[in-house]
């Protein structure tokens, strides 16, 4: 039950876009370590991903 | 091993939707249970999901899991992301559902509840949700490619262009007759007025929250703002209440019109955080958490559904739009049925985020299957008013008088009673001033769900569940409002950068308050139109709106048509193939009778030329005299659009064929554009669990 509860909660951070940034985090972790640049900080980072969004269609009639 | 239980669980499935299904289209009793309903849109979209969405994917489209997605692929950690497939459907049906599903089914009540609840069904499990999966499935093909990038590279450039003109032009006609919806929900109502007004603040606080406040703190400027809209709702009764404060926000329907358009203009050029995301996150999970209330209140409430099965209106007399059965039903319920405005999320947006191609259909056709059941509840909000009321609310003083007694008398001659005395009272209850002509289908469908949930969940607060309703629409009709703004504007950007580079710079600000300008302009046009227009605006502003949508959901389908007859399934063709025939038949037939018809509350050319003979008779009262030029000229003007849209329809179907009949002769085409397969390396569980 516990369990379950945390992946819905889960689900909904990443739903909501909560956890972009330690999912940007990961995936700097796992891909860009070796590039030698520092990972952009929460605010800058929250910036770009917040203005990357509403580049095309995202909501309809 | 246990093959047999299923089958039998799946037989027991389909016997209880046919009976549902016959037990609506057979009933002529009294009153008929809401839950024979929900009933019967459970069975037959478990059945279509399980049987014939499976039998596409495996069959038609051959989805294949172990190839990897253009999320895997393409993976940048930004927009491209392979994503748990719970998530990407939230997206998905977070950005699907409009205010569309629960419009058009409230306008096509007047039709009575079987025609529009049977299209609903089979519209979307035959229509609707295959032009969504395969559009999702064409465009995972191609690199997650828009729609009109795919209809220029398989079809050609013709249908690229039609695809373009069409997207832009249905931007403009939706965005005018849902700034019609909230404006006709704000006349004259300050409670309402203070309400959505003040979501616009509450946007920006949330906006500034979240970007430099608590940067990234997404959930909790969320909650701050849903309690500040909540807020809103109960402080729009006290300045209802308040003598001096209420006139700020009594205003008639040209002056809220202007304010929506400055709205607009400003939603379009400030920066998205400010008001279009903080917005758009709020109007989500107001949309979200107010339809899993609906459904609750309609299942404990199990309300009866009072309209008749089919009202004599199906003979085209309608007072909510003119019109016949055939083709006006299939054209007022577009979203919710097929519409074609999907294929533009389906293409591009949620490609990017796929993991794995097996979810084609749970995301395709289960988010729209999700979008038609929010239609159908619409439809029960509508049916279960007593017909008199939905009637005395949604018929225009055009039609039926502007004298409320006067109203009352002639809606009760058609066979619905009503009388003023009952009106007056049930505004007094929802705490407007009045409940007559608020066309739209905002305010019926507001007070339909104020009562289902006044009744579940307490009577005494029915002023305030109305005005939950109607905040609720309005949030999320007024952020397709300032979305569709931005992309008009990009779009145009676009358009003019082919003629002037300079104009395509989206940070250019001359060019971006050109383009805004011109975008607010056109549906600005419409919404002004719409609301000197004493009969309503809506009656001629959603047809436009529904044969526009519809004329977008031809182009995906040709396109998906032409893909699979390229791809050597013409046996298959008939997938999408039916779907568009039949579209063909709804949009040509609508845009015929709308150009040609001699019924001036049908044909547009008749209504002019009524119009003039009046005008040139004299037979027009002094105020009605002074608006019938414009109302002449838009009368005509509407027509050449139809005409436009209709023929644009039919180029890019005729086109469709050229380039198959080329394929099946031997010819030479444009080659199939699909990305080569490449091996998922995907750890399956880890995203899809």
């Amino acid at each position: 039950m516990r369990r379950q509860l945390k992946r819905f909660w889960q689900g909904i951070r990443q739903l909501s876009g909560d956890d972009a940034y330690e999912r940007y985090l990961q995936h700097y972790a796992e891909h860009h370590q070796q590039d030698g640049q520092p990972p952009l900080s929460k605010s800058a980072f929250f910036k770009q991903w917040q203005d990357g969004l509403w580049q095309g269609i995202r909501r309809c009639c | 091993m246990n093959k047999r239980p299923q089958m039998l669980l799946w037989l027991f499935i389909a016997v209880v939707g046919a009976s549902a299904v016959g037990g609506i289209a057979l009933s002529r009793g009294e009153s008929i249970n809401a839950l024979w309903f929900i009933t019967a849109a459970g069975c037959v979209y478990a059945l279509a999901y399980r049987f014939y969405a499976a039998w596409i994917a495996c069959s038609v489209l051959q989805v294949d899991d172990s190839r990897a997605t253009p999320a895997e692929r393409l993976n940048n950690g930004h927009d491209f992301t392979p994503t748990n497939r719970w998530i990407v459907f939230g997206h998905h049906f977070a950005a699907i559902a409009g205010p569309g599903p629960l419009v058009g089914p409230t306008l096509a009540a007047q039709f009575g509840y079987l025609p529009g609840t049977l299209w609903l069904l089979f519209g979307a499990v035959l229509g609707g949700c295959v032009q969504d999966m395969v559009t999702l499935f064409l465009s995972t093909r191609r690199d997650a490619k828009s729609l009109g990038q795919m209809a220029r590279d398989e079809l050609g450039a013709l249908g690229g262009t039609a695809a373009l003109i069409a997207t832009f032009a249905i931007m403009i006609i939706l965005i005018a007759v849902l700034g019609l919806v909230v404006v006709n929900a704000m006349k004259h109502s300050p409670w309402a007025t203070f309400t959505v007004s003040a979501t616009i603040p509450i946007a920006v606080v949330v906006g500034f929250y979240m970007r430099h406040f608590r940067p990234g703190q997404i959930l909790e400027a969320s909650a701050l703002g849903v309690v500040l809209l909540l807020l809103a709702v109960v402080a729009g009764g006290w300045v209802d209440h308040d003598e001096t404060l209420r006139v700020w926000f009594d205003h008639d329907g040209l002056n809220l019109a202007w304010w929506v358009m400055a709205y607009g203009f400003a939603a379009a050029i400030l920066p998205v955080w400010m008001l279009l995301a903080p917005r758009d996150y709020l109007s989500t999970y107001m949309k979200l958490g107010t339809i899993s209330l609906l459904a609750v209140a309609i299942i404990l409430l199990q309300p009866e559904v009072k309209m008749p099965a089919v009202t004599q209106f199906i003979d085209g007399t309608g007072p909510i739009f003119g019109g016949k059965l055939f083709p006006f039903v299939f054209i007022t319920i577009a979203c919710g049925a097929i519409s074609g405005f999907h294929a533009l999320v389906a293409s591009g947006t949620t490609p990017k985020l796929l993991a794995n191609e097996r979810d084609i259909r749970m995301i395709g056709y289960g988010a729209m299957l999700l979008e038609s059941f929010v239609a159908m509840m619409a439809m029960i909000a509508a049916t279960v008013l007593d017909p008199g009321v939905f009637f005395a609310i949604n018929s225009s003083a055009g039609a039926v008088g502007k004298e409320a007694i006067e109203a009352a008398a002639k809606i009760s001659s058609w066979g619905f009673p009503v009388t003023a005395p009952q009106m007056q009272a049930l505004a007094q209850e929802m705490g407007e001033a009045s409940l007559f002509a608020r066309t739209g289908g905002a305010p019926s469908l507001a007070v339909g769900m104020a009562s289902i949930f006044g009744s579940a969940f307490g009577q005494g607060l029915m002023a305030m569940w109305y005005h939950f309703a109607i905040m609720f629409e309005a949030i999320f009709i007024l952020t397709t409002l300032d979305a569709g703004t931005r992309v008009g504007r990009f779009m145009l950007q676009d358009m003019l950068g082919n003629v002037w580079p300079k104009m395509a710079e989206t940070s250019w600000t001359p060019s971006v308050v050109f383009s805004s300008g011109l975008v607010v302009c056109a549906w600005g046009y419409f919404l002004y139109i719409g609301v000197i227009d004493p009969n309503g605006g809506v009656n001629i502003l959603w047809p436009l709106f529904g044969i526009a949508n519809q004329m977008l959901a031809a182009i995906a389908l040709s396109v998906a048509t032409g893909i699979l007859v390229k791809s050597n399934k013409l046996r298959y063709a008939w997938v999408t193939g039916l779907p568009l025939l039949w579209l063909i038949i709804i949009t040509s037939t609508a845009a015929w009778q709308k150009l040609t018809s001699m019924d001036s509350r049908i044909g547009f050319f008749a209504a002019a030329d009524d119009l003039s003979q009046k005008l040139a008779a004299g037979a027009l009262a002094a105020e009605k005299a002074a608006i019938a030029p414009q109302l002449i000229f838009n009368l005509q003007l509407d027509a050449y659009i139809t005409l436009a849209f209709v023929s644009l329809v039919w180029l890019i179907v005729l086109d469709m064929l050229r380039v198959c009949v080329r394929y099946l002769t031997g010819k030479s085409t444009p080659p199939l554009t699909e990305s080569a397969h490449t091996p998922s390396q995907l750890v399956e569980e880890w995203v899809r669990d």
